[in-house]
C-alpha cells in the first residue's frame, strides 16, 4: 500500500526564474486511477517526477507514506513508485529486450527463477515473446514503449506512473494496455497517467487532476471534470467522444470498446432494426 | 515524374529474422498529400527511411528492391544529396533541434547549402513567416513549447525548399489544440507555397487520423510489412473497418461503418449531433 501526501509544492527549475509549478495540494491513495491532463507545458512531467523523488520540491513537501521524498533515496522510492518516462529512448540502455526487462528485477533482488517467470509473462502481456532478443533500439515507436512499460511493470510496483503511454499506440494496442492497467487497480495497485489521449483517460481513469500553467485547475471526478467546457478550454482538452455521446443521449452508457457502444445504439434505436 | 516511386522494396534489419518491409510497391505523384497508417511495428517508420535514403545508407540490414526519390536513386545518392530536397521532421523535435535559437536551427540548412548571405536571411525570414513564429526567431528552442519547437523543426525543413516532406508523427508530444493547429498549419502552409509557385508533396505518418482525415488526398496503410489498402481515404477507413486492421478510426466512423448498413445511413455523419437527430427522426431515443 502506498500513499502519497503533496502539501504546498512550489516547484521551479535550478537557475530558472518562474516556478512550474505552484501551490500544489494532493492526496493520493492505495487503488486510485488518476489521470493529470492539461496543455503542453502546464507542468504534468515535472509534478509526476515530484511525486517519485526524482525532483524534490523548492518548498512545501511530498510525503510518501509518511516520509518526506527528501529523506528518500530515488532507488527505494522506485521499488514502491515505477516511472515510466514518455520518451523510450531515455530509458532504455541494455543491448536486449530481455536485459532491459531484467535490469529492474535483479537490481531489486528477485530469485533468478523469479525473475525469468515474471519476464516471461510481462513479455506476454504485451506481445513482445518475438523480440526478447532484439536491441531495443531497432523497434519500432510503439512497440519501445509496450518495453518501456514492460521493464517497469515486471517488479510489481503498487503505484505505476506513466507519462503519454498510448504515444504511438494503434487501436489494439491501446485496448490492450487500458485493459492491463484496469487489471492492475482491479488488483488494488494505483495508476497515474499523464496525457493527451482524453478518449483513453476517460476510459480508464476514475479521477483526473487538471494542471494549467503550473497549477491545479481542477482535481476529482474525471467525467464531470471534463463536461465542464470551461476547465476544457483552459486546459486546451477536448471532451472525450464517450462523454459527447452520453450527453447528447442524455443518459450514461456502461459499455467500453466501439463495438459494444454500437451494439447499444442499434438497440435503443428502432430505425436500426429494419 | 512520381516524387516516390519504389518498386519491390524489402528490408530486414541487422539482428532481425523477419523483414519489416516485404515487395513494396508505391507510387507518389507531385502535389499529393499522403496518410500513412497501419497497427503499430508495421514499417511506417522503415518506409519514411527508404524514402530518405537513410536505409540502406545508414541503418544496416538486407535491401532489396529499386526505390527512387525525384528521380535519384537512393543506392546511388548519399543521404546529403536527397535531404536537400527532401525534408523530414520527427515525432520528437528535441532530436533535431540543436542551436541557441531557432533563427540559427533555421539558417542551418541553407548555410550547408552555402547560399549568398542575403538569400540565407530571406530563407530565415520567408521559413519564419510561413509557419507562423516569426516572434520566436530570438527564443531558445529549449526554452519553447513542443508545439512551437515541432514548428521551428518545419520550419528549418522549409528553408530548404524541399519538394517533399514527410511527417513521422509530427504531433505525438503535442496536447489535442495544439496538434490540430499544427496539421492546420501543414496545410496552410502547402497552400501558400502553391500560391507562390512551388507545389509541394507530403507524406504524413500518424495513429491519429481524426486529425487528418479532412486534409488527406489519399491514405495507405501497411500491415506486416506490406501495403494493404491503399486510395481514397473514406473507401480505406471502411475497408480497414471490414477487414478489422487495427487501426485508430475516429470514433464517429467507427460507429458509422458498423451501424450504416443496418440503419440505412448513405453518407458519413459530418457530426455526432448530425447521426443522432438521423436515428431520432422517428421520435425515438429522447430523453425523457
Amino acid at each position: 500500500m502506498v500513499e502519497i501526501v503533496v502539501e504546498n509544492l512550489f516547484f521551479k527549475y535550478p537557475e530558472a526564474e518562474n516556478y512550474v509549478l505552484k501551490n500544489i495540494n494532493l492526496i493520493i491513495k492505495e487503488g486510485e486511477s488518476i489521470a493529470i491532463l492539461g496543455e503542453n507545458g502546464a507542468g504534468k512531467t515535472t509534478l509526476a517526477k515530484n511525486l517519485n523523488g526524482l525532483l524534490k520540491p523548492t518548498q512545501g513537501s511530498v510525503k510518501i507514506d509518511g516520509v518526506d521524498t527528501r529523506n528518500l533515496s530515488v532507488a527505494k522510492i522506485a521499488r514502491k513508485i515505477g516511472f515510466v518516462c514518455h520518451n523510450p529512448d531515455h530509458q532504455f540502455f541494455a543491448e536486449t529486450v530481455e536485459e532491459e526487462i531484467r535490469f529492474g528485477l535483479r537490481n531489486f533482488g528477485f530469485p533468478e527463477n523469479e525473475a525469468e517467470r515474471s519476464i516471461r509473462e510481462v513479455l506476454k502481456t504485451f506481445g513482445l515473446e518475438d523480440y526478447r532478443f532484439r536491441n531495443p533500439f531497432q523497434l519500432s515507436g510503439g512497440e519501445k514503449k509496450r518495453l518501456a512499460i514492460a521493464s517497469i511493470m515486471v517488479w510489481n510496483p503498487e503505484l505505476l506512473i506513466l507519462d503519454e503511454p498510448t504515444i504511438g499506440m494503434d487501436y489494439a494496442q491501446r485496448l490492450n494496455i487500458q485493459r492491463v492497467l484496469k487489471k492492475l487497480v482491479s488488483e488494488g495497485r494505483s495508476i497515474v497517467v499523464i496525457t493527451h489521449d482524453v478518449d483513453f483517460a476517460a476510459s480508464l481513469c476514475e479521477r483526473a487532476i487538471i494542471l494549467s500553467k503550473g497549477e491545479v485547475i481542477g482535481d476529482g471526478c474525471l467525467r464531470k471534470l471534463l463536461s465542464d467546457s470551461e476547465v476544457i478550454e483552459k486546459a486546451s482538452l477536448k471532451k472525450p467522444f464517450l462523454i459527447e455521446l452520453e450527453e447528447e443521449l442524455g443518459f450514461s452508457i456502461m459499455e467500453e470498446d466501439f463495438d459494444e457502444i454500437c451494439d447499444f445504439l442499434t438497440r435503443v434505436f428502432p430505425k436500426c432494426h429494419s | 515524374m512520381n516524387v516516390v516511386d519504389l518498386r519491390s522494396v524489402s528490408f530486414r534489419y541487422a539482428g532481425s529474422e523477419r523483414n519489416v518491409l516485404s515487395d513494396i510497391n508505391l507510387k507518389i505523384e507531385e502535389g499529393e498529400s499522403v496518410l500513412i497508417t497501419g497497427p503499430s511495428g508495421c514499417g511506417k517508420s522503415t518506409i519514411a527511411r527508404v524514402i530518405m535514403g537513410l536505409i540502406p545508407h545508414s541503418y544496416p540490414g538486407d535491401f532489396s528492391g529499386e526505390a527512387y526519390v525525384l528521380g535519384m536513386n537512393i543506392l546511388e545518392n548519399p543521404v546529403s544529396r536527397i535531404a536537400t530536397n527532401c525534408g523530414i521532421v520527427f515525432q520528437n523535435p528535441e532530436n533535431q533541434l540543436f542551436t541557441f535559437s531557432v533563427e540559427d536551427d533555421v539558417a542551418f540548412g541553407p548555410e550547408n547549402l552555402a547560399l549568398p548571405p542575403y538569400e540565407i536571411c530571406r530563407r530565415v525570414d520567408e521559413s519564419l513567416r510561413l509557419v507562423g513564429i516569426e516572434h520566436l526567431r530570438h527564443a531558445s528552442p529549449n526554452s519553447i513549447s513542443g508545439g512551437e519547437q515541432q514548428k521551428a523543426a518545419i520550419a528549418s525543413i522549409i528553408s530548404m525548399h524541399p519538394s517533399l516532406i514527410i511527417f513521422d508523427e509530427p504531433t505525438s508530444m503535442l496536447d489535442p489544440s495544439s496538434s490540430a493547429s499544427l496539421i492546420q498549419s501543414i496545410f496552410r502552409l502547402k497552400e501558400s507555397l502553391r500560391e507562390m509557385g512551388k507545389e509541394i508533396t507530403l507524406i504524413i505518418i500518424e495513429h491519429r487520423i481524426n486529425l487528418l482525415i479532412n486534409h488527406i488526398s489519399r491514405m495507405i496503410v501497411v500491415s506486416d510489412g506490406k501495403i494493404v489498402l491503399d486510395g481514397d481515404p473514406m473507401t480505406v477507413l471502411n475497408e480497414s473497418f471490414e477487414r478489422r486492421i487495427p487501426i485508430n478510426i475516429p470514433p464517429l466512423l467507427r460507429i458509422y461503418f458498423r451501424i450504416k448498413d443496418r440503419c440505412g445511413l448513405e453518407k458519413p455523419p459530418r457530426s455526432l449531433q448530425e447521426l443522432l437527430s438521423y436515428l431520432r427522426e422517428d421520435g425515438w431515443g429522447r430523453n425523457g
